[in-house]
């Protein structure tokens, strides 16, 4: 199989196949991840065919399970560890900050922790409390740790090979409502690094900057806004951390309007962060300040507002408008 | 020549029946113990060791000299070289008689204040000292001695042991791992989530708690209403306590643990029972919140006392001994005091360094930032 049509739930599946089949010492680690597949089967069929040993059924205890991985990584293994919604990493969050993120730095480099923390993340998907949060930045802010997201299946096969290969610990943030959204996967492609940004959509009037779950949406802003003559540019960030922001810099540069979208709240979120660096490299390009599209400072609201509080096409389509009418 | 033998050991009971037969539980519980702190060799039903007299003095020999690196260290802090330490003093017989049942292939997951379990594993005390001083995190290789990083955080280092034994089970070594921690991590989700983790795995590790009674200023009745060492029996491994204070019980009790491990028997817990007879760490202050009464009871049963009264009496070490020993541990206290004090500080730019293994853009925008802001103050001094 080289190039498929894959669900992008299917996609990570299969390159966590390829992961185990080629390096005998990745490991999966999770809550449900073995007969069952995991609560979304992206880990579907892989007990089965790697065996218990390799395809680990934890105890309810994410601690535990980020704890043992750290422990795994120190014997030389290389844990890939699900965490199965994101509202439920927290247990986990001191073992990841203090902890994982820390161990390379404290070791003077002696010690590498080539561990995987996938996290379904987002909303969308009409679930009950605690199953739609983006904690993104929480993790970005901590140095020692690595933040990724894909958009698509391609993206999802290769990004996760690539947070496998590397020793240092990469949270793999998968944009849970994209689970099911089909797309090419060519494995036998040659991918470009982990942590570049692309342009997945050409514009000259105003750039929009997304990761995860929002590239779909702006790309269909983008759409929207081309039919009434705005030319818009969508870049896909792909990785929080480290961000590219040489990328985001090179469209700006050139549309001199940035509107950074993300599902987490706004406050103190990545679009912040880009909206500091963009403005500091680009002060004379822009022509407009950078605008954000994101969650609000409220906890995430019950299924039935929730496409209210996400960040849709007609939001993201009135900070085109502002960014552009300033 | 063995200096005793004990009579063949008896089978041991199962871990239920050892937990279970503990009742009623407000009884003093049982405590493993082959040397009183007056110095007798006692034996015990479960528990049996046989040392050469050269094992028994080692024993005494590692104890002194910890001892004295742990008094080196504290005097330092205290001229100004080191910012923190954290005194084992009282802790090292269960230290060094955990310490000296690891084999070489055997891994430590250390707290802070290992010091004597650093020392038998053979890591070089001034190592020890780089985080005390500030000057790095810890920063010796694991690997070296299989004695990981102090952790600072309380109880995080138990998670890690066990995720480390299950990978030696899944590598099929009968190599075993100890994970140290005090009687206020047994509050610790951690340490409960790394029980319940070991023991569904059947992970081969020994969770090896020092009860030294204080938690800074709270005592082991803030963390536990049973016996920690009961824990065990609800995670379904055994627990056993031991004496602390006594390097032969400690000794003997580890190494049937490890042993344990290396059978594929799954995780032990031992509780020492001991006292930390300094303060929590040099930024403490005992005075208020416990009595000198206590302390001084606990001075009864200091540790190279007893064994010293033992080894004189049985007349296996005579002054001679004893004087090259106090030569030994001066010129130990003087190597420790002129290697921190020759430690030097890092370069500035150390900040940047091993925050990741393959590199991050930001990390290297900020270190190019900073070193041309240094550089700024050499253009300006021109």
């Amino acid at each position: 199989m080289a190039v498929q049509k894959l669900p992008l739930a299917k996609a990570i599946n299969e390159s966590l196949r390829t992961a185990l089949d080629t390096d005998p010492k990745v490991l999966i680690m999770g809550e449900d991840v073995g007969k069952l597949g995991g609560v979304f089967r992206v880990t579907d069929g892989l007990q089965k065919d790697f065996g218990e040993e390799r395809v680990i059924d934890t105890p309810l205890a994410e601690s535990g399970i980020v704890g043992t991985a750290i422990g795994l990584a120190l014997r030389g293994y290389r844990p890939v560890v699900e965490i199965q919604f994101d509202g439920f990493v927290f247990p986990a969050y001191d073992q990841i900050v203090t902890q994982l993120a820390k161990m390379h730095a404290r070791s003077l480099g002696k010690i590498k922790m080539p561990v995987v923390i996938r996290i379904p993340y987002g909303g969308g998907i009409g679930a009950v409390e605690h199953h739609s949060e983006s904690p993104e930045a929480l993790f970005a802010h901590v140095a020692g740790l690595k933040i990724v997201s894909p958009s698509n299946s391609a993206d999802a096969y290769w990004m996760m090979q690539q947070a496998i290969q590397s020793d240092d610990p990469v949270i793999f943030f998968e944009p849970k409502r994209r689970y099911w959204d089909k797309s090419e996967v060519d494995t036998e492609a040659i991918p470009g690094p982990l942590h570049k940004a692309r342009v997945v959509r050409e514009g000259a009037d105003l750039t929009l900057a997304a990761y995860g779950p929002m590239v779909k949406v702006c790309v269909e802003a983008a759409a929207a806004a081309a039919e009434e003559g705005k030319s818009v540019e969508v870049v896909d960030l792909r990785s929080m951390s480290p961000i590219d922001f040489d990328t985001i810099q090179t469209s700006v540069e050139k549309t001199r309007h940035l509107v950074v979208v993300h599902e987490a709240p706004v406050f103190y979120g990545s679009g912040a962060e880009i909206a500091a660096r963009i403005t500091e490299r680009c002060f004379y390009h822009l022509e407009a300040p950078v605008l954000r599209v994101g969650g609000f400072h409220a906890p995430y609201p019950p299924a039935r507002l929730e496409e209210e509080y996400l960040p849709g096409l007609d939001r993201v389509l009135d900070a085109v408008d502002r960014s552009l009418a300033y | 020549m063995t200096v005793e033998s004990t009579a063949a050991r008896k089978p041991r009971r199962s871990s239920t029946k050892r937990v279970s037969a503990k009742k009623p539980q407000r009884s003093e519980p049982e405590l493993v113990q082959l040397l009183t702190p007056e110095g007798e060799r006692i034996e015990h039903p479960d528990y049996s060791i046989d040392l050469t007299p050269d094992e028994l003095l080692g024993l005494y020999r590692d104890m002194v000299l910890t001892r004295r690196f742990d008094a080196e260290a504290t005097a330092l802090q205290r001229q100004g070289e080191l910012g923190l330490w954290a005194s084992l003093l009282g802790q090292e017989a269960a230290q060094i008689g955990s310490g000296r049942a690891l084999r070489d292939d055997d891994y430590v997951f250390p707290t802070y204040r290992e010091h004597g379990v650093a020392w038998c594993r053979g890591v070089d005390p001034t190592n020890l000292l780089g985080m005390f001083r500030g000057v790095n995190h810890g920063g010796w290789d694991p690997n070296t001695n299989n004695f990981h990083l102090y952790t600072i955080v309380i109880g995080s280092q138990t998670l890690h042991a066990t995720g480390y034994a299950m990978g030696v089970a899944k590598d099929g070594a009968d190599s075993a791992v100890v994970a140290y921690f005090g009687d206020g991590a047994s509050s610790q989700g951690d340490v409960a989530e790394s029980f319940t983790f070991s023991a569904v795995y059947n992970a081969p590790v020994v969770f090896f708690c020092q009860n030294n009674q204080w938690a800074i200023s709270e005592p082991t009745e803030r963390q536990t209403r049973v016996p920690l060492y009961q824990r065990a029996q609800g995670f379904g491994f055994p627990g056993v306590r031991v004496d602390g204070n006594d390097v032969l019980a400690c000794l003997a009790v580890t190494r049937d643990a490890l042993e344990r491990a290396r059978r594929g028997e799954g995780p032990t817990l031992v509780e020492a029972f001991t006292y930390r007879m300094g303060a929590h760490t040099t930024s403490d202050d005992p005075t208020k919140y416990r009595a000198d009464e206590e302390r001084e009871a606990w001075e009864a049963k200091d540790p190279i006392l007893r064994l010293r009264t033992y080894l004189e009496k049985q007349g296996l070490a005579d002054a001679a001994f004893f004087e090259e020993l106090e030569a030994e541990s001066e010129s130990l206290g003087k190597r420790v005091r002129e290697a921190v004090r020759a430690m030097p500080d890092p370069d500035q730019m150390a900040i940047f360094e091993n925050v990741y293994a393959d590199g991050h853009a930001l990390v290297d925008e900020e270190r190019a930032q900073f070193a041309a802001y240094q550089a700024s103050f050499a253009e300006e001094g021109k």
